[in-house]
């Protein structure tokens, strides 16, 4: 092995604001990401739109992962071991692009993310890591 | 005898399949960037490839969260477009070469990648939005595809330098298969793009640029940035770009580029395009 695991999965906890998608996020989203998986099928999405409570209490989920999904709290959605490509299900049966749901997860408004991205969007200086602060 | 005649590398962003889907590919915000592909469909018209190996990822389509190939080869005879969560798109049902995709899979196995082997399966933006970009909308796709999903998203996703290698063991598949194909490589996902958490948003052009100038040398240097690096530098998402070296590990040492594109943005991400050949 090229490099020590321990250091190789310490270092993906070093960049501000992200959740890579490791082992342990995918294990504790589990449930979560299958559940988001399942509104792939049309007559699933019907199901959820007509009662998103009663749906979800199908899934072995926690109350906080729920919780989580039925406020649209990306962000807790990925503390709580959710994925984006996963969660893309929920936000499309919402009818939101992905730019405008991502954008829930910055401090922006839908505008204002917009217009950043336009710009030439989020610079890496002084995103690229919390300890090194660069 | 097959063989790899060229090596395209495209971002796959869903976006632009809706762009294509709703006609709007010429407007202000899309036609800058379909313009940096007026040339590559063209140019595909001229080449017409027989078979594209079509190196992707699948976006939680065709696998859930249960099983997570690393290297995945389709060896069917049909893929459908995926429904992923909106209707699946209207375009042309995606045929397979299902005797080259065996082959590659059995050289491939035999050359020690032990590819996890796909007979059904339904294909996303991954592979369509790529095929939209490089032959618009026609009633039926040109030539067949062999899908080779990648795992980009559960960590640990392949090394570049793996990645490089399956290449190279692909070149060498298709090399060894008797019947006379006009055989492409195509690498896509990428560019710099972050699309979750309070980061989301990043973009990173001059690294972009430098990963783009890399690629059109020999590219010894691109095979072994570590995964850390792409994160720090490209956002989460921007890991996808260890699939442009399957592609680039295909074509040998020297290549000769013939095409290249880079615009900012489209949705949240940064497109990318390369068409090189082998030199």
């Amino acid at each position: 092995m090229k490099q020590d695991i321990h250091e190789y999965l310490a270092e993906l906890e070093d960049i501000p604001g992200t959740r890579v998608f490791t082992a342990k996020r995918a294990r504790a989203g589990y449930h979560l990401n299958q559940f988001a998986m399942s509104l792939m099928k049309a007559e699933n999405r019907e199901r959820w739109k007509a009662d998103e409570r009663k749906y979800l209490d199908e899934w072995p989920m926690s109350a906080d992962q729920k919780a989580a999904i039925l406020a649209r709290d990306y962000n807790k959605c990925l503390d709580l071991g959710g994925n984006v490509y996963f969660l893309a299900k929920v936000f499309s049966t919402d009818g939101l692009s992905f730019a405008e749901a991502v954008s829930t997860m910055t401090d922006m408004t839908f505008p204002e993310y917009r217009d950043m991205m336009l710009n030439g969007g989020r610079p890496a200086a002084g995103n690229r890591s919390i300890k090194g602060g660069y | 005898m097959a063989r790899i005649t060229a090596g395209v590398a495209s971002s796959h962003v869903p976006l632009l399949g809706v762009a294509v889907d709703q006609g709007k590919t010429r407007d202000d915000y899309f036609g800058p960037i379909f313009a940096g592909y007026d040339w590559t469909r063209e140019w595909e018209k001229a080449e017409k490839p027989d078979v594209v190996i079509l190196v992707y990822n699948d976006h939680a389509s065709a696998f859930d969260a249960n099983i997570i190939p690393t290297f995945a080869i389709g060896c069917g005879e049909l893929y459908k477009p995926a429904d992923e969560g909106w209707g699946p798109r209207s375009v042309p049902d995606v045929e397979g070469h299902a005797d080259l995709a065996w082959h590659i899979a059995q050289s491939l196995i035999l050359d020690d990648f032990d590819m996890t082997i796909i007979n059904e399966m339904d294909v996303d933006h991954g592979l369509t939005v790529p095929l939209s970009m490089m032959f618009g909308t026609p009633d039926k796709w040109p030539c067949k595809v062999v899908p080779l999903a990648v795992n980009v998203v559960t960590y640990p996703v392949p090394s570049g330098n793996r990645c490089w290698a399956l290449g190279e063991a692909i070149a060498r598949a298709v090399e060894s298969f008797p019947e006379d194909l006009n055989v492409q490589i195509w690498g896509t996902g990428g560019m710099s793009h972050q699309l979750q958490g309070p980061r989301a948003g990043l973009l990173n052009r001059e690294w972009d640029n430098t990963f783009l100038d890399l690629l059109e040398s020999d590219g010894e240097e691109a095979r072994f940035i570590p995964h850390i690096e792409y994160l720090r530098e490209t956002g989460s998402e921007g890991i996808e770009m260890v699939m442009w070296l399957i592609m680039r590990g295909a074509l040998g040492r020297k290549v000769n580029r013939l095409h290249r594109h880079y615009h900012i943005p489209c949705s949240n991400t940064a497109i990318g395009h390369l068409v090189l050949e082998p030199a």
